[in-house]
């Protein structure tokens, strides 16, 4: 990373701040035709920043803070550029605008691997990003925040550092090159100015160009920088949607169809009203948005609404799926993944002929079952539609497309509705829907002029999910007679969560074409083979599905990693060694193998688990969200069968690393995210209805279960990529492989169990 | 826990809530929490978690399941880690009552300030129950081993996965404490 100047042209006409935001360039990301919030006389400098005469530092954040430390993150990026004292920084969230759009996850999802870099590929990525420039869809998603602002935060904070230089000097008549920046302070020769006493005076002094830092330079970028947010959070002060209290506040309680497209036959409002603390009953149709239909009642506190909802006593139409079930589901996918080719995403080398002709061949088949979000914070909206205008308490890694579905719901334009974003009590992409918004929404146009709280109990939650995808794949590898590679087949099938994720939000742009959520992590992974054939068949069902962290990489990963390791021992190769020779001309995500090979001791004896059992270890690696991952498990099996991971070591390249502890933090939260779905996570599907409905069906690990964790990140200068999701693809499929070793036999099913005594694999 | 019978509900009013499982009357009640007296006016069996959160506005306190399996509500009965989603207002009689907000002393403070310095919170939803938790274990153990870790947060679940820092902290705070 060089230092890289850049001219704002538009930007030096010096006009009032307050003047010709709406007339600057439509593709720039510096100056937003909304202004952010300026309390205490704080000014803003541009779109991101705002600074008070108290020297505030105010970071404007357009991602949602979910738990991945991106508030703090971005902050940094800010402070970096900008020259302030980082004690005098504080976040706040950005209003929708189309400065704040990402644009890296979207270029990102196009299907193309990192090596198809031609004309045509860069033709498509420019368009794309032009396109999602204009079309402003703020996200926080798809672990692309801070590549997404790397450059924009950056800038806005170099531009503020110009504009406040540029006054200090106007004001001292000295030329501001023989200025510079110190923690907030600008230093002309003796002369200090704080940028608080500035401020109002950089207004006018608008930069026509500008210089970033060189890595070299940094200060904070590349630090372990403690978070913003971890004194508030362990003291319970920290404010999420559910939290969040209104003037004459009242509390919403829900029932849904039990039945996936069901919808109530009759209920007893009159015995819910004649409840304490009642004051409406309201019908409830769903939505486009995918809540589903049932009834809510608003009460003065939710316990009442609660209890109110069971006076209703509703009878429901189950609807045309009461019938539905995993074991069909599983059924109709492993047919398909048979017969349906689908649609390919990647072929070369002619695969399939090579494979069904090949000396020697390796097949099996894969399967992973659908799994819930589980936020700790079940989802919840507060709404108040008053005279024409909206307000929505929410927390959502979709602001505008929140706003849109309010709008959609109330008949409220948008830009009559304020989104007021809160923290999210975990996100995991089940906050990218916003059924639950359009619900709260539904709910609160019974009552005008009253906010209304809706919260969904932890049953409403799990059973009312936008669900990672069932799915199976068929992966056939072919060998010559020397035991090397030919050719590797991929064939899966599973619904498609981005393309009904489109469907439901009105996101034309990913709505046709191919759904790259759906194959994502068969062929768009480094190793190189011969020959490749990668196509998946989208299968239509009525199961809700959506984003769960690393979407298709989450069963993909498993499912290839695993197979990779099937292949290895077909060559009779060491897993480890076996991989690097698949990944010579892929020095980075060689790099990562070999680091998690040697901090992991990858082939050292290992001593017995505390239980006296043998421990073996597996390895896996993937690259998902421009970031590459191995991890290394420890892996034992007690007497019972209960699989014990006591220690997972993982090697990292998420690019140029801005702040490696919270790097470290995501790691460890992706593997034990990982590790609950792996020995655990199972969503399934009777009679048209979702069984499991809280933790104690729905099992997530405990700390008893939880594994040593080392991450360990490659040095890297590249352009920052990807933290939030890339640790959990190589997650299941290392703890399988380590069963392997241990056990030889290989776990095809997610998730892990070992085959009761008797029983064959 | 056994449930205290308040004094003002009659045996036909009770046979009533039995019945239909909604109460139809609002209790004055009087709680001991955060060292202050406060009254709330809701139907006995409401959860103290509702009535901490909605009828006292201390936010702190989280609903996670409302089945005590998360731990998210976690505050002190008497010094006891108790899960507030289950336990009825009408049974807490005049035991004390400790939220997140009324965490203070020594233990407190140096299990908080461990938490800060290790970041241990991620998203934070979950944290109010597992420092309420902490705070419990080293009151009674001050310096737990590993195992007693492991029963003391077993209850608590995190999603986000601060199970690493949150075993750390806890030592860490041990040391503190000396």
């Amino acid at each position: 990373m060089k230092r890289r100047t850049f001219l704002l042209a538009g930007l030096s006409t010096g006009s009032a701040l307050f003047f010709g935001w709406s007339l600057l360039p439509p593709r720039q990301r510096l100056v937003s035709e909304t202004l952010p919030d300026t309390p205490g006389g704080a000014i803003a400098l541009n779109g991101w920043v705002t600074i008070a005469p108290d020297d505030t530092v105010t970071v404007v954040v357009p991602k949602s803070e979910m738990g991945q430390g991106i508030h703090t993150a971005l902050a940094m990026l800010m402070a970096e550029e900008l020259g302030c004292s980082w004690e005098r920084v504080r976040v706040e969230h950005s209003p929708i605008d189309k400065i704040y759009g990402n644009i890296a996850a979207i270029v990102d999802g196009l299907p193309f691997t990192p090596d198809q870099d031609n004309a045509l590929v860069r033709g498509v990525k420019w368009m794309t990003a032009k396109t999602m420039r204009e079309l402003g869809v703020m996200m926080t998603g798809g672990s692309s925040s801070v590549r997404d602002c790397w450059m924009p935060m950056r800038e806005a904070g170099a531009s503020a550092r110009v504009s406040l230089i540029a006054a200090a000097a106007a004001r001292l008549g000295v030329d501001a090159d023989t200025c510079h920046v110190d923690q907030g302070v600008v230093v002309c020769g003796t002369k200090r100015l704080r940028f608080g006493e500035l401020v109002a005076e950089a207004v006018a002094h608008r930069p026509s160009h500008i210089t970033l830092k060189s890595a070299a330079e940094f200060t904070m970028l590349g630090k372990s920088i403690p978070r913003l947010d971890s004194a508030a959070k362990s003291r319970g002060e920290s404010i999420f949607g559910i939290d969040v209290k209104q003037e004459g506040l009242v509390y919403a309680a829900v029932a849904m169809s039990p039945t996936i497209g069901g919808s109530p036959s009759r209920f007893d409002a009159d015995a819910a009203k004649r409840l304490p603390g009642v004051r409406a009953v309201v019908a409830l149709s769903g939505s486009r948005y995918g809540d589903p239909a049932g009834v809510a009642v608003i009460a003065d506190s939710w316990w009442r609404a609660r209890q109110a909802v069971h006076a209703l006593a509703v009878q429901w139409n189950a609807g045309p799926n009461a019938t539905l079930s995993s074991a069909t589901i599983m059924q109709q996918l492993r047919a398909a993944a048979a017969t349906n080719d689908g649609l390919p995403f990647r072929a070369f080398g002619d695969a399939k002929a090579v494979v069904g002709s090949a000396p020697r061949a390796v097949h099996a088949t894969y399967e992973a079952p659908y799994l819930a979000h589980a936020t700790m914070e079940p989802m919840n909206a507060t709404v108040l539609v008053r005279a024409g205008r909206a307000q929505v308490w929410t927390g959502t890694q979709v602001q505008g497309f929140a706003r849109q579905a309010v709008a959609h719901i109330t008949g409220v334009a948008e830009q009559n509705i304020d989104l007021h974003q809160q923290l999210l009590g975990g996100g995991f992409g089940r906050r990218l829907d916003v059924d639950y918004v359009a619900q709260a929404a539904a709910i609160a146009v019974a009552l005008p002029g009253v906010p209304v709280q809706t919260i969904w109990s932890r049953e409403d939650d799990m059973r009312n999910d936008f669900y990672r995808p069932a799915a199976v794949s068929q992966l056939s590898a072919a060998f010559d007679v020397n035991g090397r590679v030919t050719a590797v087949t991929s064939h899966s099938a599973s619904q498609a969560p981005f393309k009904r994720y489109s469907n439901r939000v009105g996101f034309l742009l990913t709505e046709a074409g191919p759904d790259k959520t759906t194959a994502e992590g068969t062929w768009d992974q480094p190793y190189e083979f011969p020959a490749l054939y990668s196509s998946h068949a989208e299968i239509d069902l009525p199961v809700p599905v959506g984003s769960w962290r690393s979407v298709g990489h989450s069963h993909h990963g498993f499912f290839v990693e695993s197979f990779i390791d099937e292949m290895a021992a077909e060559a009779k190769q060491d897993p480890a060694a076996f991989r690097a020779s698949l990944l010579q001309k892929h020095p980075r995500a060689l790099a990562v193998l070999q680091l998690a090979v040697s901090k992991s001791d990858w082939g050292q004896p290992l001593a017995p688990a505390p239980d006296g059992q043998r421990r073996a270890r597996g390895i896996a690696l993937h690259a998902s969200f421009a970031s590459t991952v191995a991890e290394v498990a420890e892996v034992s099996v007690a007497q019972d069968g209960t699989i014990r991971v006591h220690r997972v070591v993982a090697a990292v390249d998420c690019g140029f690393p801005v702040n490696p502890n919270i790097i470290a933090q995501q790691v460890e939260s992706a593997i034990i995210y990982g590790l609950s779905a792996a020995l655990y996570g199972e969503i399934t599907i009777e009679a048209g209805r979702v069984r499991e409905g809280n933790f104690d069906a729905y099992r997530p690990l405990r700390i008893s279960e939880c594994p040593v964790i080392e991450a360990h990140i490659v040095p890297s200068m590249d352009v920052p990529s990807g933290i939030g999701e890339p640790a959990l693809p190589p997650l299941a499929p290392a703890i399988a492989n380590a069963i392997f070793a241990l056990t030889g036999m290989r776990l095809r099913s997610l998730p892990l169990r070992m085959p009761k005594a008797g029983s064959s694999t | 826990m056994s449930a205290r019978e308040p004094a003002e509900i009659t045996r036909e009013m009770m046979r009533d809530i039995t019945r239909s499982g909604t109460p139809e009357v609002a209790l004055e009640i009087t709680l001991n929490i955060n060292g202050r007296s406060a009254v709330v006016a809701v139907e006995p069996d409401t959860p103290l978690l509702w009535a901490v959160r909605q009828t006292l506005g201390l936010t702190g306190t989280k609903f996670g399941c409302g089945i005590a399996t998360c731990g998210a509500c976690t505050v002190h009965l008497d010094g006891v880690p108790t899960r507030s989603c289950v336990v009825p207002v009408s049974a807490v009689g005049g035991r004390k009552i400790i939220t997140i907000e009324g965490a203070t002393g020594t233990v407190a403070a140096a299990v908080q300030s461990a938490w800060t310095s290790l970041d241990v919170p991620q998203c934070g939803y979950c944290q109010s129950g597992q420092v309420m938790a902490a705070i419990a274990l080293l009151n009674a153990t001050r310096a737990p081993t590993d195992a007693e870790i492991d029963t003391a947060m077993q209850g608590n679940i995190c999603r986000c996965g601060s199970y690493p820092r949150i075993r750390a902290a806890i030592h860490a705070a041990a040391q503190a404490l000396g």
